[in-house]
């Protein structure tokens, strides 16, 4: 095992009263991924705190605070594998307060796991990480009904939420759903199909996380190499060598290729993809190479690497939606410093075109500003153009960041919107 | 979406995807920090960190010296190895030595002869003399809860110190190295490479490590229910009795603090194979540091630790 399996990022989000911890602590024990020095440490606090059970949650709220509130407030990331596959959970707090921390644990995963309580249904919780999930465009949503072994592994509790969630994710542009029973508590679909519930036929999660068919949510089509770092030896054995390095964020190179540099918009051909361990015959996504062209052109980080009849559109003014991820909220001409691809800017917010309400999809037109963890449309004018494609067709090279330059922290996070919204229907908006 | 090509073929393995995350995160730290140094004990992490920046920068030359925290208790065959592969690499070896700093009266020797609290101060001390504004660190998610929060670029102030609670989000592969004069990035590549992923590269690569790592005979006695080699920086207390065992390190640090695990893995293999059917983690097995409470880990961050 363990040489040619592939890699699944998935996100989880909620609390302890929804069998976040829980799920995920049986999906590391039943893949022996629990080791027995932590399992007995989670043991000890637990019965230190006077628990009647084994806190799970103890094991993946890794913080004192944490620990201390019985909350998750940070994403952790966890490890597990089977022969098939490698998993990295990024395992999220569920509450509002903390959406700037589901964001970012959405931002990398193939596939997120909404959990609902089977009793309780569809709460406002679901609806928000579901939306959560598609703004930053999880390719794959799990809906887990959970605590099913407390309506009596009904068919009929687990078809209505079914329902009632497939309608949502409609209008939410989900392009994967897969619906699942279960019960984290006792096992129940996780690992094995339940032979409590023989009238679902689909697989068990784990099955699913393990077959879901991930290689082709990569965008393979339009060639964009962000040049990161030019590397010139200049050394006895390579005077002359100047190599491109940098990951592909989409597309397939190949040497022989002919390629356009922006912003300058001059064109070469590929001559070489190279590695330490030798040449490489095409290069995609998320492969780091170094890639040498046949022209001596002036090119430096930040320039992008794309075809000559497939290239961005460089944009100066850019619309999008964005989470706000710090105290101090964003305003109308505020100025950032922004991070796209390997490029850094500057930016100014233009516009406010309205404020999401995460729970209900609601937009307030009216809305001057963004606060923390809330989520808007905005418009930004950039210092430098930026070569973007709208966050749809291009998580990678759709995303950005913005960076507040006194303080140099992370304030928020913007996915590019497609360059004509207003032909958009309406119900897709909110999904971007 | 969009229609895309066929996806046949188009796939990455886990090692390297693994294996090009690392090396972008190499290249965003030599592109957007001044001086990066890369911290390097001869554990297989910290070497296998310094391969990836190999490869990141080949052919040129890895664009930035390594940095031994050395405690003055090492095991020989790891700094044979420290000092061979920084030749074989052409990098410049800065060395901050808890010794002198004990010498200089900068620090002071636990009571209890244990020096892993007091590498805090003498590596805050040596970024600041070299003025690094980077520092690589070889921690993985996987080692400790504390570390699982842990951000790839994580932020320290001018004073070193982690505030667990005030972490920059980090999103996409977009990552947040703008520092103000003084503070600093702690950056770990393999964040995301677990105990067995890290083997199962030494392996791909055929990657050289030092021979403490398979198993052969050495003395030991056991404490705590650990084995302690015995020697110059460990002596057996009364009670404690020493005998011969056949032992591999899974982690190598300090030689007084660190102990061995039974085991008759001589061959890479082998080690993969104890490695994916093993119970106890590597700090778990090894680390007498980690035991105090269940905090240890982000206490010792807190201050500027690793």
């Amino acid at each position: 095992m363990g040489q040619q399996m592939d890699m699944l990022r998935f996100a989880t989000a909620g609390s302890v009263d929804d069998g976040k911890s829980t799920l995920i602590g049986r999906l590391l024990y039943d893949s022996k991924a629990i080791f027995s020095d932590q399992l007995e440490a989670v043991e000890k606090a637990s019965a230190a705190k006077g628990d009647d059970y084994v806190n799970l949650a103890l094991l993946t709220d890794g913080l004192r605070a944490e620990r201390e509130q019985g909350i998750t407030i940070d994403v952790a990331y966890r490890y597990f594998a089977t022969p098939r596959r490698k998993f990295v959970i990024a395992d999220t707090p569920g509450h509002v307060q903390y959406t700037r921390n589901m964001v970012t644990g959405a931002s990398t995963a193939d596939l997120a796991i909404v959990l609902v309580d089977a009793r309780k249904g569809l709460v406002e919780q679901s609806r928000r990480h579901a939306f959560i999930a598609t703004l930053l465009r999880v390719p794959h949503v799990v809906l887990a009904v959970n605590k099913m072994d407390l309506v009596d592994f009904s068919a009929d509790v687990f078809d209505e939420i079914a329902d009632e969630f497939t309608r949502f994710a409609t209008k939410l542009e989900v392009n994967d759903l897969t619906v699942i029973p279960i019960s984290a508590l006792h096992g129940d679909n996780i690992v094995a199909r339940s032979p409590n519930m023989p009238w679902y036929e689909g697989s068990s999660l784990l099955h699913h996380l393990e077959h879901v068919h991930v290689s082709s949510d990569r965008n393979l089509v339009d060639v964009r190499f962000p040049v990161q770092y030019v590397i010139r030896p200049q050394s006895v054995d390579h005077p002359d060598y100047r190599g491109y390095a940098g990951t592909v964020a989409s597309g397939v190179l190949k040497p022989g290729d002919e390629v356009m540099v922006l912003p300058s918009g001059l064109t070469s051909r590929i001559a070489a993809i190279e590695t330490i361990d030798g040449p490489v015959a095409e290069a995609f996504p998320p492969m780091a190479v170094t890639v040498r062209l046949a022209d001596e052109l002036d090119i430096s980080r930040g320039d992008m690497i794309c075809r000559p009849l497939n290239a961005p559109e460089p944009q100066k003014s850019v619309e999008a939606m964005v989470c706000w991820m710090d105290p101090d909220p964003l305003r109308v001409g505020r100025k950032l410093a922004i991070k796209h691809t390997t490029r850094s800017a500057r930016a100014m917010v233009k516009t406010l075109h309205y404020r999401l309400d995460v729970n209900t999809l609601h937009r307030d037109l009216d809305a001057d500003a963004l606060a923390l963890n809330e989520i808007g449309r905005i418009s930004l004018r950039v210092t430098q153009p930026l070569f973007a494609d709208p966050y749809r067709r291009n998580r990678a090279t759709g995303g950005f960041i913005l960076i507040d330059e006194a303080t140099n922290v992370t304030v928020g996070a913007g996915m590019i919107m497609d360059p004509t919204p207003s032909v958009q229907p309406p119900y897709t908006e909110y999904a971007i | 979406m969009t229609t895309h090509a066929p996806s046949r073929g188009y796939r990455l393995s886990q090692l390297e995807t693994l294996e090009s995350e690392s090396i972008h995160v190499f290249r965003e730290v030599a592109a957007e920090l001044e001086h990066p140094v890369l911290l390097f004990s001869g554990g297989k992490d910290s070497i296998v960190m310094l391969r990836l920046a190999q490869k990141a920068f080949w052919p040129a030359r890895i664009p930035f010296p390594v940095m031994h925290v050395d405690t003055g208790h090492n095991f020989p065959e790891v700094l044979e190895f420290r000092d061979r592969r920084v030749a074989e690499l052409g990098v410049q070896l800065v060395v901050a030595s808890v010794p002198e700093a004990l010498a200089a009266g900068t620090v002071t020797e636990p009571p209890d002869g244990t020096r892993n609290r007091i590498q805090t101060p003498v590596l805050l001390d040596a970024l600041e003399r070299g003025r690094f504004t980077a520092a690589f660190g070889g921690a993985r998610r996987d080692e400790d809860k504390a570390r699982a929060k842990e951000r790839i670029f994580s932020f320290r102030d001018d004073f070193g110190q982690w505030d667990p609670k005030n972490q920059r989000p980090e999103l996409w592969s977009l990552y947040n190295g703008r520092i103000h004069a003084g503070e600093s990035i702690r950056v770990f590549p393999l964040s995301n490479w677990t105990e067995l992923d890290v083997w199962h590269y030494v392996r791909r690569e055929g990657i050289d490590l030092p021979s403490i790592y398979y198993a052969h005979q050495r003395d030991v006695f056991e404490r705590d229910g650990m084995l302690y080699a015995s020697n110059e920086f460990a002596r057996p207390r009364p009670g404690e009795t020493v005998f011969t065992a056949r032992v591999r390190y899974r982690t190598v640090g300090d030689a007084s603090l660190t102990a061995a695990v039974l085991s008759d893995a001589d061959t890479i293999d082998k080690v993969i194979d104890e490695v994916a059917a093993t119970r106890v983690t590597e700090r778990g097995a090894t680390r007498g540091d980690d035991k105090f409470s269940e905090a240890a880990m982000e206490d010792r961050k807190r201050e500027g630790y690793f």
